[in-house]
């Protein structure tokens, strides 16, 4: 007996909507089986992890508060991944952009104008920007592996914004402790509600729309898929496979180095030594598992800030390692991509003599 | 303080800091040989980190963790064969998803170990060889496993290059149409490699829970695999040269310690980004050297299906 | 495995305890949970680290042990100090917990904010500055017992080269090098101290090659402030003495370790769960030390019985206040003189004091 697959003659438009419910209750049979073997009861935790974060308003704005930074990233590295460009160093162009953004608030404390906010998200894009660039030009003048010179590039971000924090940016009056001054009102976001929920939620899902738009509707959408799918037949067609490198590179660089900036003039009010709990890391799951679709992506990044929040919301009341939200994010990606392929192809299983072995 | 003992222990340590390197990224190039990326060594290598550990200490012995740590390594490495392999999945999504698996799933496995003293592997003795000033301890005074991951490096070598089975690795990797045209099942070869490279990894991290810093701990692994990934890319696939690269990236860590020993006022921050921007700058140089990844195999990364 | 059965059974009598419990205070309103008092915990790193975090958990055990069926408790481990630690914090004080303990720096603006849209819940965050009606601080003065180690420290080494392990340079991290400097230049002038940042508080690999190489470069005495077991295994494989940090280590290398510098948290936060209780509770700067047994030193071993006794007096002088690690004329390094330091220049210390082969980073 032996696993195969067989080409469907075309894009199976029931798979494409039925996969992804494949997955998410594939998901849920393993993490009740892993419950079970944690000796959690299983129904009740499930019930924890993934309906709680629903009970109440707060929650719910704090799930929209943890999906912002991820919708960000997640829609820039979709676009990435799309041409074949793999960025994984988000995180670090996270951090420099939110080390650019801060210097207004820094360096220029007093300054206090309308336009004090929008110069720190406009620095915050360039920081992140011009830390994408360097694997991306490497990339395009060397041919250096882009995968790795921008995961490099993460540790040199965090060690440059340690550094800072500690010496140059500390807070004079903050007891030489590592962080810089706290952020005045006009250098944060504007909130809305009464809880943490600010205006970058509405920067994100506008980011979101605008490139769902550039992939379905532009010349610029189609040559990303082209240079992705096809690059022979897009050199063909006239298209700069560098020029995209570096096209995709600084959109997803600049994007993350926004919500580096928008997070640090949000939730966390300062710049201190740890500003992201890995949001660039995890934005690489949401990508996928919004199959590197800008729209996708915004439901992605909500499933899993619901995975985050249950997590927390599951350790407190059953006593559930914070590990297993971990665990589940991992095998929920590993259903999502194991179903992903049925779209395409037709499972089936074979008995007797292996084809390869007859030909 | 004689400048050959503090000579000697940096020489030590260094060797001590590059195998598990050498022992992952030695999996990674076979798998990556074969045309298969996994980038979840990271996730490979602390579970068998955690597979050492617990298998050591619940038996006493050392060998049976190293020999645990191979085998979850590649029992890891079977989900990732499984959706890439046969379901031809996204080998770059997969590997890490893998890495966020294993790192999760060992934290959780390993929850009871912490805090634990573990079973050191000891360093092997050969009386008269082994006291020798100098040359004794750093030649032949070493663990096991060191010894294991240079005879691995040759036996790649070896295997890759002047093997029948390393020619057919070799044509999958880079040609993988023509491969299956002659005959050759290109799945059940890259699934062998995937499950080398899974048992390398796991080794290399059970080296870190047995004899590098005999403990578990959540996440201990810290970014070795990620190094392991870049060295591969580094030795430009060559085995010889990925010896060379895991012990410069080893000298280069350990010279940042050796240099704030001595009281030198550098930021400690740029010392420790040093290992980093080698690599870089390693990378930029073999790539420039060659041209732009010419020598990685054809079809790293690409799936295969069968065609009927 | 044998080990998967016996988290099981330890997690599923956690979940019988807690789950139960916080359940139905969520879903059905509070019912048998009501006359009870609910206090929670906020931790950095994971309660098994046996280190910093598990410190602390072990003062949460100790509520419950003492207070037994009057509170419930409960905690989050591995918060990490950034965006996260808000809502956790503010999840905990919409669970109706009355007292909630933030026990890492970095959960100092967090808590403030929290505080504040809580007022009726108390709040105490270690190693902090900022405090409010409902937010006290506390912390230790772990630079003393650093003081005694750095004695014995300098009495002990025959190459006068000690090696010291460090993560970050924070005040705390800085006067517990200089007190150690201080203690051991006390009896040894010529001591020279060698430092190495690990730029971490928890990476064994990083701590062993920092060892090493500091043995390598001579020296046979190793301190660490960083939290892993790391240093004192490669100490102990060395055949070298050195100290443990955050919790006793002896298990890992009890030939290597002299003594060890944890802190003991059970009596302050029995103390103030039992002031809330009775509703005395006010917001206080708790900073306290050998005197009251925040910072306990484990038995002294491996050492001479003339070491031994010389440590114990001055552990006990300490106590009474008749020695002070930063008292009298100190040296800095740049040449200049304080004196008699005060609480604020201490919580402050950005300098190192003479005979330090360093230059603090920053």
């Amino acid at each position: 007996m032996r696993f195969e697959l067989e080409k469907r003659s075309e894009r199976s438009l029931v798979m494409a909507w039925a996969s992804p419910v494949i997955a998410v209750v594939a998901t849920m049979i393993t993490g009740g089986l892993i419950f079970a073997i944690l000796g959690k009861p299983p129904l009740t935790a499930l019930w924890v992890f993934f309906v709680e974060p629903f009970s109440s308003l707060w929650s719910l704005q704090e799930l929209v508060v943890k999906a912002t930074p991820l919708i960000l990233i997640g829609v820039g590295l979709s676009v990435a991944y799309r041409a074949n460009v793999w960025n994984i160093g988000a995180e670090g162009q996270l951090t420099a952009g939110a080390l650019a953004g801060s210097m207004v608030p820094i360096l220029f404390n007093s300054w206090q104008s309308p336009l004090t906010l929008v110069a720190m998200l406009v620095l915050g894009i360039l920081g992140g920007m011009i830390w994408a660039l360097v694997p991306a030009l490497l990339k395009v003048k060397t041919g250096a592996n882009e995968i790795l010179v921008s995961l490099m590039m993460v540790y040199v971000a965090q060690l440059l914004l340690d550094w800072l924090v500690r010496g140059p940016w500390r807070d004079p009056h903050g007891y030489n402790f590592p962080k810089s001054v706290s952020f005045e009102d006009w250098q944060t976001m504007p909130t809305i509600g009464d809880g943490r929920l600010n205006i970058g939620i509405v920067i994100a899902v506008v980011v979101a729309i605008a490139l769902a738009v550039l992939m379905r509707r532009t010349i610029k959408g189609y040559e990303v898929r082209v240079m992705g799918e096809a690059p022979r037949a897009g050199r063909f067609a006239g298209f700069s496979a560098d020029r995209m490198v570096i096209f995709v590179f600084l959109l997803s660089g600049g994007l993350a180095g926004l919500a580096g900036v928008i997070e640090v003039a949000s939730t966390v009010g300062q710049l201190q030594p740890n500003i992201s709990p890995g949001y660039g890391f995890t934005a690489i799951i949401v990508a996928f598992l919004g199959r590197l679709d800008p729209i996708g992506v915004v439901v992605a990044a909500l499933m899993l800030a619901v995975s985050y929040l249950g997590g927390e919301a599951a350790q407190i009341a059953l006593g559930l390692s914070d590990k297993a939200a971990r665990v589940f994010q991992g095998v929920l990606l590993f259903w999502v991509l194991a179903c992903d392929t049925l779209i395409l192809y037709r499972p089936r299983l074979v008995f007797g003599t292996t084809p390869e072995a007859a030909r | 303080m004689s400048t050959d003992s503090a000579l000697l222990a940096v020489l030590l340590t260094i060797v001590t800091a590059s195998t598990p390197l050498l022992l992952a990224a030695l999996g990674e190039l076979v798998t990556e040989r074969a045309g298969v990326l996994n980038l979840g060594v990271e996730g490979m290598m602390v579970m068998g980190a955690v597979a050492g550990f617990a298998v050591a200490l619940t038996t006493g012995s050392p060998y049976l963790g190293i020999v645990a740590s191979a085998l979850a390594g590649a029992a890891l490495a079977v989900p990732f064969g499984f959706l890439t392999l046969n379901l031809v999945a996204n080998q770059v999504a997969t590997g890490l998803a893998l890495t966020l698996l294993g790192l999760g799933l060992s934290g959780l496995i390993g929850e009871s170990f912490v805090g634990q003293p573990g079973v050191r592997l000891a360093k092997i003795h050969i009386p008269g060889l082994s006291d020798l000033p100098f040359v004794g301890p750093l030649l032949f005074g070493q663990d096991v496993l060191v010894y294991l991951a240079l005879a691995l490096a040759v036996f790649v070598s070896w295997g890759v290059f002047r093997t029948r089975a390393g020619l057919v690795l070799r044509a999958v990797g880079d040609n993988h149409a023509s491969a299956h045209a002659l005959g050759y099942s290109v799945i059940r070869v890259r699934w062998l490699a995937v499950l080398f490279g899974g048992a390398l990894s796991g080794l290399g991290g059970g080296y870190l829970s047995l004899a590098y810093t005999p403990q578990w701990i959540e996440n201990m692994t810290a970014g070795r695999g990620w190094i392991a990934l870049a060295l591969v890319v580094f030795s430009s696939w060559l085995p010889g040269r990925l010896v060379i690269g895991a012990y410069l990236f080893g000298a280069v860590t350990i010279l940042g310690f050796f240099v704030q020993g001595l009281g030198v006022g550098v930021p400690s921050q740029l010392l420790s980004s040093l290992p980093y921007l080698v690599t870089i700058a390693a990378l930029v140089a073999i790539s420039r050297k060659r041209g732009g990844g010419g020598d990685a195999p054809a079809c790293l990364g690409r799936s295969f299906v069968p065609d009927r | 495995m044998k080990n998967w059965s016996a988290l099981t059974r330890r997690d599923a009598m956690k979940t019988a305890l807690l789950g139960s419990v916080a359940l139905a205070a969520g879903a059905a309103g509070p019912a048998a949970a009501a006359d009870k008092l609910k206090a929670a915990w906020v931790y950095v790193g994971p309660v098994g680290d046996f280190g910093y975090s598990y410190q602390h958990d072990q003062g949460r055990k100790a509520v419950e042990k003492e207070l037994g069926d009057k509170v419930v408790t409960s905690y989050v481990e591995n918060v990490p100090e950034g965006p996260d630690a808000e809502r956790a914090i503010e999840r905990l004080a919409r669970d109706g917990n009355q007292i909630i303990f933030t026990t890492s720096f970095g959960f100092m603006d967090p808590t403030i904010k929290v505080a504040k849209k809580y007022p009726k819940v108390k709040f105490a965050h270690a190693t902090g500055y900022k405090r409010a009606e409902n937010v006290s601080t506390f912390s230790a003065r772990f630079y003393e017992g650093r003081y005694v180690i750095g004695q014995i420290a300098g009495k002990m080494t025959k190459s006068n080269v000690i090696g010291y392990i460090v993560s970050f340079p924070i005040p705390e991290v800085v006067s517990g090098i200089n007190a150690f400097m201080l203690g051991a230049q006390s009896v040894n002038p010529n001591v020279k101290v060698k430092i190495v940042w690990v730029n971490s508080w928890y990476d064994p690999g990083k701590e062993a090659d920092a060892a090493k190489v500091l043995i390598g470069q001579g020296a046979d005495i190793l301190t660490q402030h960083t939290d892993s077991t790391a240093p004192l295994q490669v100490a102990q494989e060395k055949g070298i003495l050195g100290f443990g940090q955050s919790s006793d280590m002896a298990k890992f290398a009890p030939k290597a370790q002299i003594t060890a510098i944890t802190d003991d948290w059970d009596g302050y936060y029995v103390d103030q769960v039992k002031q809330v209780l009775a509703g005395t509770w006010k917001s206080t700067d708790t900073w306290d030390g050998m005197a009251k047994g925040m910072v306990v030193l484990p038995p002294i071993v491996n050492v001479p019985d003339d070491v031994k006794a010389m440590a114990e007096k001055t552990m006990a002088g300490i106590k009474d206040g008749s020695i002070k690690p930063f008292g009298g004329k100190i040296t800095k390094q740049d040449g200049t003189v304080v004196e008699n330091l005060d609480d604020g220049a201490i919580l402050s210390m950005n300098w190192y004091v003479k005979g330090i082969d360093d230059k603090l980073p920053g």
